[in-house]
């Protein structure tokens, strides 16, 4: 166990020290750092004087570990775009966006996980067959068609909600949430039904496939055979056994609901990072997409080793699995 | 191919036998076509309606696509063909409706049913050619990798997990972006059609790549490869000659459905502003450009080409649906 996890953890930073080189790669050699902070009428000799006060004209390594160090920190530099310091931007736009992917998230599990185990206790139902077709047109139509769709029906022809920014926030002197006005919570149903109806109609195939697949195995015939009631087979037996998948993968989702709120966001305009990393690609805001990438890398190198660890723990087969083939 | 067993006897006359079967498998259209009429895929296509939409509808798009030039009423895009005067017209439908303009027009007077199909045509080229990007890149490295095993199959492996845990989209935006940076940008929107491709090729390569992988990893253990190897036949081109039509199979069903996903991918990064520039608009672009006008009640200009995107990525999706239960030999 400690050896796994150990593993485990090197193996993260590996990722992250590589996620973190590549991110430093980009900040050093697309376009020159220099001229991005600069106006046009610095004399050469400032520039060198601001190269040298940089230290960019140390060996690389070196400019790669004070970056990393940097990072750790939480300080990844100036924005070329915005003139502020990155991490500041940061601060001030991830409540945005962890507010907005929590609540997706949870409607995603809360609807999916009924669907998946409605449709495949009835599989050849009318309303199964229903959810299932519904389901292929949730995976075809992309993320910001979605949103356009709910802007035009709830923002334009009926008016019923609104369709850009958070609302009213309050602002808790570190956190800004939208939790608590009205129109906060308003504006929140667009883009996290938008956000959440992918993920959904993914959750409930995957649920659907795994209790289809418990069902046909001995011990559920075994427990009929017994004579114990079918709701409580259903429920504690095929539903608990297939949900060990449906929890790794979920988790994994999670990290990609940060990933399409880049979509959700812009379409939304709603103030978060992924607005603000999209603003960054439009712009060449090296910094900010530098940064962009290590916070989010890091989110996802937590959730995976978290989802590992879960994995290990949860099913005990795997314990002896791995430890045969040295993962 | 069926390659006969020489008896002891009459080896001459059976060997011989072989060879003509080859030359006529080899030489004959019509051998390969019967074949395949006689096969369990078009059987099963045979038998399945919703295949057979599904198909004739992404044949129908992918067609008028190619022919947008004969197909489409007008040249959206020659200012010659296009009067301003004919701006923001609603689809035929509607009341103030024109019957020149199928489904209605834009804010340049341009007709949306034309824009379309020239935009289709964009967003399939860019979608197959992703595609066949993404596959080059990962099925020579599957195959590698699940052939010679050990230190370069860790490497690979070690790689396409890494690359696994964050979102294709997401190094899409990255590839995208650093492009961006790197490219002055007159080039940039010369070179962005290019650009989209190695973006989202290279976000789609680890999935041919293990399934290959884990593919080839049992088909080098079977007979037929002990056999090519025994009588000396080179790595690459038992690889290549051998292993690869054998493995072939689930990277259809994995290309189809990455078809309709590099179509998504593209048209999510057009219409985010940092894919296929407004001069020659795919169907992202198109929605994007609609976009700003859907607050002012003119929803045509964003939702028609919206709609051809949906229309165009469920079908494929459902080709991709069905030839995945037709191929997998559990489900027969």
């Amino acid at each position: 166990m400690i050896s796994f996890i150990a593993g485990r953890f090197a193996q993260s930073i590996v990722v992250m020290l590589t996620v973190g080189l590549i991110a430093f790669a980009m900040f050093r050699f697309v376009g020159d750092p220099i001229n991005n902070m600069v106006g046009q009428d610095t004399t050469a000799e400032q520039r060198e004087q601001l190269r040298e006060r940089l230290g960019l004209n140390d060996p690389f390594y070196v400019q790669y570990a004070r970056f990393a160090l940097n990072a750790v920190q939480g300080e990844f530099g100036q924005s070329y775009f915005h003139r502020r310091p990155v991490s500041e931007l940061l601060v001030e736009r991830m409540p945005a966006t962890l507010e907005l992917s929590l609540i997706g998230a949870v409607l995603a599990l809360v609807v999916g996980v009924p669907a998946g185990v409605y449709t495949a206790l009835n599989r050849n139902g009318i309303l199964s067959n229903l959810i299932m077709s519904g389901s292929l047109l949730g995976v075809s139509i992309p993320t910001f068609l979605i949103g356009i769709i709910l802007i035009l029906v709830f923002g334009v022809v009926w008016r019923v909600l609104p369709t850009f920014g958070r609302g009213d926030v309050v602002d808790l002197g570190w956190w800004t949430t939208g939790f608590l006005t009205a129109s906060g919570l308003k504006s929140l149903i667009l883009p996290s039904v938008t956000l959440a109806l992918f993920q959904l109609t993914l959750i409930m195939r995957l649920v659907r496939a795994e209790m289809l697949e418990v069902l046909r195995t001995d011990f559920i015939k075994f427990a009929k055979a017994r004579g114990i009631l079918t709701r409580s087979i259903h429920f504690s037996h095929a539903l608990k056994n297939s949900l060990v998948p449906v929890i790794t993968i979920t988790g994994l989702q999670l990290g990609s609901i940060i990933a399409f709120a880049i979509i959700t966001e812009t379409v939304f305009q709603w103030p978060g990072m992924g607005l603000l990393f999209i603003q960054a690609v439009l712009e060449v805001d090296i910094p900010v997409m530098a940064a962009y990438l290590v916070v989010i890398g890091f989110v996802f190198v937590f959730i995976n080793f978290i989802v590992d660890i879960l994995y290990f723990v949860v099913d005990p087969r795997l314990r002896a699995d791995r430890a045969g083939s040295g993962h | 191919m069926t390659l006969g067993v020489p008896g002891p006897t009459d080896m001459n006359s059976k060997s011989n036998q072989t060879y003509e079967v080859a030359a006529k498998e080899r030489t004959g259209l019509a051998d390969v076509l019967r074949r395949f009429f006689d096969s369990d895929l078009w059987f099963s296509f045979r038998h399945s309606p919703v295949a057979i939409i599904s198909m004739a509808v992404s044949i129908l798009i992918v067609f008028s696509a190619i022919f947008a030039h004969w197909i489409a009423p007008t040249n959206p895009f020659d200012l010659a063909q296009i009067d301003l005067l004919d701006s923001e017209i609603p689809p035929v439908w509607l009341p103030d409706g024109d019957s020149r303009f199928l489904l209605g027009t834009d804010d340049q007077g341009r007709d949306i049913f034309s824009t379309i199909l020239y935009g289709s045509r964009v967003s399939l080229l860019v979608g197959f050619a992703s595609v066949v990007f993404a596959m080059a890149i990962g099925i020579p490295l599957g195959l590698i990798s699940g052939y010679y095993g050990g230190y370069v199959d860790a490497v690979i492996m070690r790689i396409a997990d890494v690359q696994l845990s964050f979102p294709a989209i997401l190094i899409a935006f990255l590839i995208d972006g650093v492009a961006r940076g790197v490219l002055p940008r007159a080039v940039h929107d010369e070179m962005a059609l290019y650009v989209l491709v190695f973006a989202i090729g290279i976000s789609g390569w680890v999935q041919y790549a293990r399934t290959v992988r884990g593919s080839t990893m049992v088909e080098k253990n079977k007979e037929y490869v002990q056999a090519a190897r025994v009588i000396g036949i080179r790595r690459g081109t038992i690889l290549v000659r051998h292993i690869l039509p054998n493995v072939l199979g689930p990277v259809l069903v994995i290309a189809t459905i990455h078809l309709a996903l590099a179509i998504i991918t593209e048209a999510t990064l057009s219409f985010l502003g940092v894919g296929v520039p407004v001069t020659s608009p795919s169907l992202g672009t198109l929605i994007r450009v609609g976009y700003d006008f859907l607050f002012s009640g003119v929803w045509w200009i964003t939702i028609m080409p919206g709609v051809a995107l949906i229309i165009l990525v469920l079908a494929i999706n459902m080709v991709g649906d069905w030839l995945r239960d037709a191929l997998n030999p559990k489900l027969r």
